[in-house]
Parts: C-alpha cells; sequence; structure tokens
C-alpha cells in the first residue's frame, strides 16, 4: 500500500538545519558584500573560487544527482535552503543554474556521464534558455544544418562562467555543447550578480541528449519552485538587516525603529516573509515527492517575486539616504529581487498557469 | 507514561462503560472528563492526564470513529479556549473542581467581560469598578462586545480594584455569575442587522471574593494568559485547500461564467494565490506545534486572516454584480453562535470587518509582532506611572 501525505512537510529538518549553516558560515567568510560589490566591475563578476568551495568542497553542487553518478542523492529540500543562503547573500555564483537547471535538464535526459561532471563541481553547466521563460512557455531554439548549430541565443544566465551549454535546437532535440565551440558576448545585466551573456552558436558541434521539450520544462519548472527560497532568502535577509539598522539610527533623539509607522510596515514585512517561508517549503516539497509539483511551484512563483521585490524596496526607503548608495548593499538585494520577479516566469505569468491548474479560467 | 497506547486502552474502557448509544449525552460526557480523557494535557483529576497535548488526536480519532456525542466546541468556545486555561492557570483548587467540569462538558457556557465602550485597544485603562465589602467584591461599570452573555452561566470579568495606582496595577480578575440581579444583558446590534454580541450593565453585582481569581491587583497579568489563547483560536483554524472565504468566490466564479472580468479574474488569481498560502502558514504552524517548536509565526495569522477575508467578501460582492446590490434579511436576530460566513456574500463582506478588530486590533496586533517578535523599541509612554484616575479621559 502506498501512502500519500495529505499535507507537505513544511519544516526543516535537523540535518537541513546543519546544512544551512554550514552554507552560511562559509558565506559570512567568503562571500561579504563589500567584495561582491567591487568583484561587479571586474572582468570576473563571478566568483569562480567560491563556487569550488561549495561545489566541490561542500559537495553541493550534486545534491539532486544520484550517489551512484557522484552526487548527494539529496532532494529539492536541501538545494532549497542553499538557495535560501545564497539569496541572502546575493552570491555570485552559478549555483541555480549549473546544479538546478542544467542538471535537471541532465536528469530529464539520463546523460550519465555529464551529470557526474556536474555534480563533481568539475564542470559547470547552463541551460541556453532566456532566464525570463516561465515553465510551459516558448522558448528560442538554434538551427541544425549539416549536424552542426547555427544561432542566437540571449539573455543566458551564467553562460560566461560555464564548460557545458544546453542548447535546444529546431530539430526537438537538446544538445551539449562545449563553451570552447561558441561564443559567448556579456550582456549588461540589472542584476550584476547573476550575469547575462549572448550565445552565439557558428557551426557548432553538437552532441544529442534527447528531446528539448520536456528537458527544458523539467528544469524550468524545478527552477522556478526552487528560486521562491532564493527570494525567500533575499526577503528575510533584507528584513533581518534593515531591523537591525533601525535599532541603531537614531533621528528626533529616538531609535527610528521606535516610530509606529516604520514599525507596522517591518512588521507587515515580516508577515509576508513568514508566509514566503511556508510556499516555498511546500514548493521544494512537492518538488521533492513530485506530488502536486505544478501546482505549489506556481503558487509559490506567483507569491514570491512581489514579496521579495517589496522587502527589497522597503528596505532601501527604510534606510533612506545611505540605502541610495553603490557602497551599500541594499542595491545588490534589490537588482536580484527585481530581476528574479521576471526569471523562471512572472507572478502574473505563474497566476495564469495556476487557472489553468485549478480552474479559474480567464473569462 | 501516558502513550498511545494507554490512552487507547482508556477510550476503550470508556467506551465499554459508558456506550455511547445507550448512554445519556452528558453522562457520557462527564465520564469522558472524569476518564482523564477530556483534554489530555490538563492534569489528573481535572479531565486530563497530564499528557503531551499533541495525544488528544488519538482519544478524539477513537471517539469519533463510534460516533460517541462530543461537547459542541463552538458553542462553547470562550469557555474552552479562554477561561479554562486561565482557571488552570491562576485558579484555586477549589475553583477549578467547581468550574473546570461543567465547563468541559457545555452545562454552563461562559463569556468574556473584559472590553468597555471607554476601554478597547487601551482595555488596561477600563473603568469597571469593584469595591470590596467584607468578604463581597461590589461590582459597577459597562461592559461591551460579549458574546453568549444571554446564554453564559459565568464570565470571567475584569475590574478596577485600585484606582489611585497606574492601570496595569489597579485590576483584578473575577469570576461573575451571569445570574446576579444586578447583571442586565442587552441585545447590541451590529451592521449586518444581527446582534452576535451584547452590552452587560453591571449594578451593583456582588462578587464573593472566593471567585477571584489570582491576586488582588495582578488582573492585568492574569488576562495576558486569556487573551493569548483568544488570538491563537481566532487564527489557527485547520482548513482544506479552497476551505475560506475563498471558496464560495471560486465557486461562484465556476459555475456562473457570464459574471467573468479580466479586472476580477486578476484579483481572483492573486486572492487565491494569497488564500493558500495563508493555509499552508498555518499548517506550517501546526507542524511546528506538534514537534514542540512553537514560532512566533502564530502573532501573525490572525492579521492576515483578517485581512484576507475582508478583501476576499469584498471581491465577491462586485463578482455578483446585480446580485451584488441585494442583501438577503436585515431582520435582527440574536445567534447563538459567532459565524463569519453567515448566508450571503453581502453578509460576509460587512462580518468581515469585525475581523480586524475583534481579539485586537490589526494596528495593536502589528505593534506586538513589530515589539515582541522583532525586537523593535516601543512608543514612548506617557500613561506608565501615572495614577488610573489622572488619565486623561
Amino acid at each position: 500500500m502506498t501512502t500519500q501525505r495529505t499535507q507537505p512537510d513544511l519544516l526543516y529538518s535537523e540535518e537541513e538545519e546543519a546544512l544551512r549553516a554550514a552554507v552560511r558560515d562559509l558565506l559570512t567568510d567568503r562571500c561579504d558584500a563589500a567584495g561582491v560589490i567591487a568583484r561587479t566591475e571586474s572582468d570576473a563578476p563571478h566568483d569562480v573560487a567560491l563556487w569550488k568551495a561549495l561545489a566541490t568542497g561542500m559537495g553541493l553542487a550534486g545534491l539532486l544527482v544520484p550517489e551512484a553518478l557522484g552526487g548527494q542523492g539529496a532532494t529539492h529540500r536541501e538545494v532549497a535552503v542553499v538557495l535560501e543562503e545564497l539569496g541572502r547573500a546575493v552570491a555570485p555564483v552559478p549555483y541555480l543554474t549549473s546544479a538546478v537547471l542544467a542538471t535537471e535538464a541532465l536528469l530529464a535526459c539520463g546523460t550519465d556521464d555529464l551529470l557526474a561532471e556536474l555534480a563533481s563541481g568539475a564542470s559547470i553547466g547552463a541551460l541556453a534558455v532566456g532566464l525570463h521563460t516561465a515553465p510551459g512557455a516558448a522558448f528560442t531554439t538554434v538551427r541544425l544544418e549539416n549536424g552542426t548549430l547555427h544561432g542566437e541565443l540571449t539573455g543566458i544566465a551564467d553562460a560566461a562562467v560555464a564548460d557545458l551549454l544546453l542548447v535546444p535546437a529546431d530539430d526537438g532535440g537538446l544538445y551539449a555543447v562545449t563553451a570552447s565551440a561558441v561564443t559567448v558576448t556579456p550582456q549588461v545585466a540589472l542584476d550584476l550578480t547573476r550575469p547575462l551573456a549572448t550565445v552565439t552558436l557558428d557551426g557548432a558541434p553538437g552532441r544529442r541528449l534527447g528531446a528539448a521539450e520536456p528537458a527544458v520544462r523539467r528544469a524550468l519548472r524545478a527552477g522556478a519552485g526552487l528560486l521562491a527560497s532564493e527570494q525567500l532568502g533575499i526577503a528575510e535577509g533584507v528584513l533581518t538587516e534593515t531591523v537591525r539598522y533601525l535599532k541603531e539610527r537614531k533621528q528626533f533623539n529616538r531609535p527610528v525603529g521606535g516610530f509606529q509607522a516604520l514599525k507596522h510596515r517591518l512588521a507587515q514585512l515580516w508577515l509576508e516573509v513568514v508566509n514566503l517561508r511556508a510556499a516555498a517549503r511546500a514548493a521544494a516539497d512537492a518538488l521533492s515527492t513530485t506530488q502536486d509539483a505544478d501546482l505549489a511551484v506556481a503558487v509559490a512563483q506567483a507569491y514570491a517575486a512581489p514579496v521579495a521585490v517589496h522587502a527589497a524596496e522597503e528596505a532601501l526607503q527604510l534606510h533612506a539616504g545611505i540605502g541610495m548608495t553603490w557602497e551599500h548593499p541594499i542595491h545588490l538585494s534589490l537588482k536580484r529581487a527585481k530581476a528574479d520577479s521576471i526569471a523562471l516566469g512572472t507572478a502574473g505569468a505563474h497566476r495564469a498557469a495556476l487557472a489553468e491548474l485549478v480552474d479559474l479560467q480567464a473569462p | 507514561m501516558t502513550d498511545t497506547a494507554e490512552l487507547q486502552r482508556r477510550t476503550a474502557e470508556l467506551l465499554a462503560a459508558h456506550p455511547p448509544t445507550t448512554t445519556d449525552r452528558l453522562d457520557f460526557l462527564r465520564a469522558r472528563f472524569d476518564a482523564g480523557l477530556a483534554w489530555v494535557h490538563y492534569p489528573e483529576g481535572l479531565g486530563g492526564l497530564g499528557a503531551p497535548r499533541s495525544l488528544q488526536a488519538v482519544v478524539d480519532a477513537a471517539l469519533e470513529a463510534v460516533g460517541a456525542p462530543d461537547n459542541d466546541p463552538r458553542r462553547i468556545g470562550i469557555g474552552l479556549g479562554m477561561a479554562a486555561p486561565t482557571i488552570l492557570r491562576y485558579g484555586t483548587e477549589e475553583q477549578k473542581r467547581r468550574f473546570l467540569r461543567p465547563l468541559w462538558t457545555g452545562e454552563e457556557v461562559w463569556c468574556q467581560l473584559f472590553s468597555e465602550p471607554g476601554a478597547g485597544s487601551d482595555l488596561a485603562a477600563l473603568g469597571t469598578r469593584a469595591v470590596r465589602e467584607g468578604e463581597d467584591w461590589v461590582v459597577n461599570g459597562q461592559k461591551v462586545w460579549t458574546s453568549s452573555a444571554h446564554v453564559a452561566r459565568w464570565a470571567i470579568l475584569i475590574a478596577r480594584t485600585d484606582p489611585d495606582v497606574p492601570k496595569h496595577a489597579g485590576i483584578t480578575y473575577f469570576i461573575c455569575d451571569m445570574t446576579d440581579p444586578g447583571v442586565e444583558v442587552r441585545p447590541l446590534r451590529q451592521i449586518t442587522g444581527e446582534a452576535e454580541f451584547n452590552e452587560v450593565f453591571l449594578t451593583d453585582v456582588r462578587i464573593p471574593d472566593a471567585r477571584r481569581l489570582g491576586e488582588i491587583g495582578d488582573g492585568w497579568r492574569v488576562a495576558q494568559t486569556t487573551l493569548n489563547n483568544e488570538r491563537v483560536a481566532i487564527g489557527g483554524m485547520r482548513l482544506p485547500r479552497e476551505g475560506g472565504m475563498i471558496g464560495p468566490v471560486a465557486k461562484t466564479w465556476r459555475e456562473r461564467p457570464e459574471l467573468r472580468t479580466h479586472e476580477l479574474h486578476q484579483r481572483l488569481l492573486k486572492l487565491w494565490v494569497e488564500a493558500e498560502v495563508a493555509r499552508l502558514t498555518g499548517e506550517r504552524l501546526r507542524q511546528q506545534l506538534t514537534v514542540g517548536q512553537p514560532g512566533p509565526e502564530g502573532a501573525g495569522m490572525k492579521l492576515g486572516f483578517a485581512r484576507l477575508n475582508q478583501e476576499i467578501s469584498g471581491l465577491e460582492v462586485e463578482l455578483l454584480g446585480e446580485e451584488g446590490l441585494l442583501y438577503e434579511d436585515w431582520t435582527m436576530r440574536r445567534p447563538e453562535l459567532v459565524d463569519f460566513v453567515g448566508r450571503d456574500a453581502g453578509y460576509r463582506y460587512l462580518r468581515a470587518k469585525g475581523n480586524s478588530i475583534e481579539g485586537g486590533t490589526s494596528e495593536i496586533l502589528l505593534n506586538i509582532v513589530a515589539e515582541r517578535v522583532l525586537g523593535l523599541p516601543a512608543e514612548p509612554r506617557t500613561d506608565k506611572d501615572v495614577a488610573w484616575k489622572d488619565l486623561a479621559r
């Protein structure tokens, strides 16, 4: 007899809390805001050393990959905890792209050798689909001509550090293409910590892995559901920092955080973060059990983006002048939150998906 | 140790000795109380066994399975949710033995005499006076927003016993006999047309000192137990998906495509998502309680629930269009139960307005979240060191 749980497990296990503590320790040591800000304007916006520490040192690149392929055989629940911490620190590492999006696409295709490479952290993968694409939405393909790939793909997150690109082609296949066979041109992105690039293929050789449509759909669904945890991390991080600052900042001979007009705004934000935590946990749990996952992901994404953006915008306003400076890290969170509100489908796109899923049809 | 097996054994014993099919309802409930199966986390002899609260579900499930009668908790919510925990914590042994059993079985209904016309959010400013005369206290004043007062046998009451000290220090907590000739209950009609609540006028009501709960002047602290339990009760109901106010709106949307507009569709989907997320938050809170890690999340449940109910019921009235112009019936009624759902969308819309007022206004709850959860400083106070009699009014 199979027993189906009627309610998702919305808590964090002891192991998940231990994982969180380990990731947070590493980020506290290796990912301070000043360093991230300085890096955004350097030639190497990605922190590859930090990525190695997370991916290889801690083995987190392979959480979703079975142990037999060198992964950890963990679930989306653990990945969600890692993403909460990466969101909180606005860490410039290709975790969502390589360990979630590319990994899920390879899992769909059953490409064991490449999964093993990504899981070990030896290679960074990127799904060559525009970051704005919602699960189930149409995506751009390249042309397959005489056995090689031709075309241009824009808005590809973290392509600049990818070793391996997973490229959908017009024959319906998903192709593995090595980065050295394509031209990657950085775009100027709103979110400086998740750089975007144009990928140009001019007769690039590729290895056909399987059908693109189901692989891309699976990858984008998992990515969207887990992005809610990154958004939770952003929102909780800026709320915590703003509360701390407003207890310390004094005007009119009082801590600014004692004024009721501001306290109410912070309390409202706290409520939104509490709600987002439940929605993000539900999505991560649903992805790990594949029970009701489409619905849980759509609910989490329809809720998460407005909360993360609201939290970052309020944080800036409540920090006031200092929050408007390049030096203060609030803008990193704001830019990430705003970019995340478009990434993997807007809240509106996910509400439209929900209308179908729960039969609340448009007029 | 009281574990699941032990509770199942005791429940089976109760059912064998008092078969529900052949036992009078009240006799069964009394026997259940005496067997310690009423609320298993209460002490032995007071309806419980000192067991973990989470094990109550074992007893409830076993009794429900055989169709045993329950104590109709909706009818006696104030007694179960507010009076009982306060009596348990602050009552004398004699008070606990006298009051808890008929409270739990529902033989005696309880109401709450806290709010006054001049003391709402600032409840500690209340002016109902209790003056000591020999072994009695003589109480005079007016209370308001009292649900169940017209059916209640007893009330939990807070009154001012010392006007010469700051407001929080001069309050004492009593158990008031609602059959005392000085107690007059008048229905208070509300915007729905009904009178769910009452005004209660207290004129020379005599309360023996033996019905004081806690120390003289300690009533504010005692009342915190009552109020904290009230908020848990208001925000903590378990619901299935679409189980709350969103249910009737979604049903109307599905059944009546002619009412749909694009603008309403966007608002409906947004509120549907928020209702589902609020449901998940409630579920997460329950899971935290089950594993014995209550989080501060409970403080926010009522806030979210109030706003959602108001927005959803407002949308429902608009969705109905021409029908939204109508209201089923304004006849003054005096229902025994609080009812948020009622008969039609208009009722739901109007009743939901109370959700952000009753049990602590949303503004006060936001202060509580800001100060107790986020640790933000309190506003400067001008009332803390002033005698109650000298406060502005």
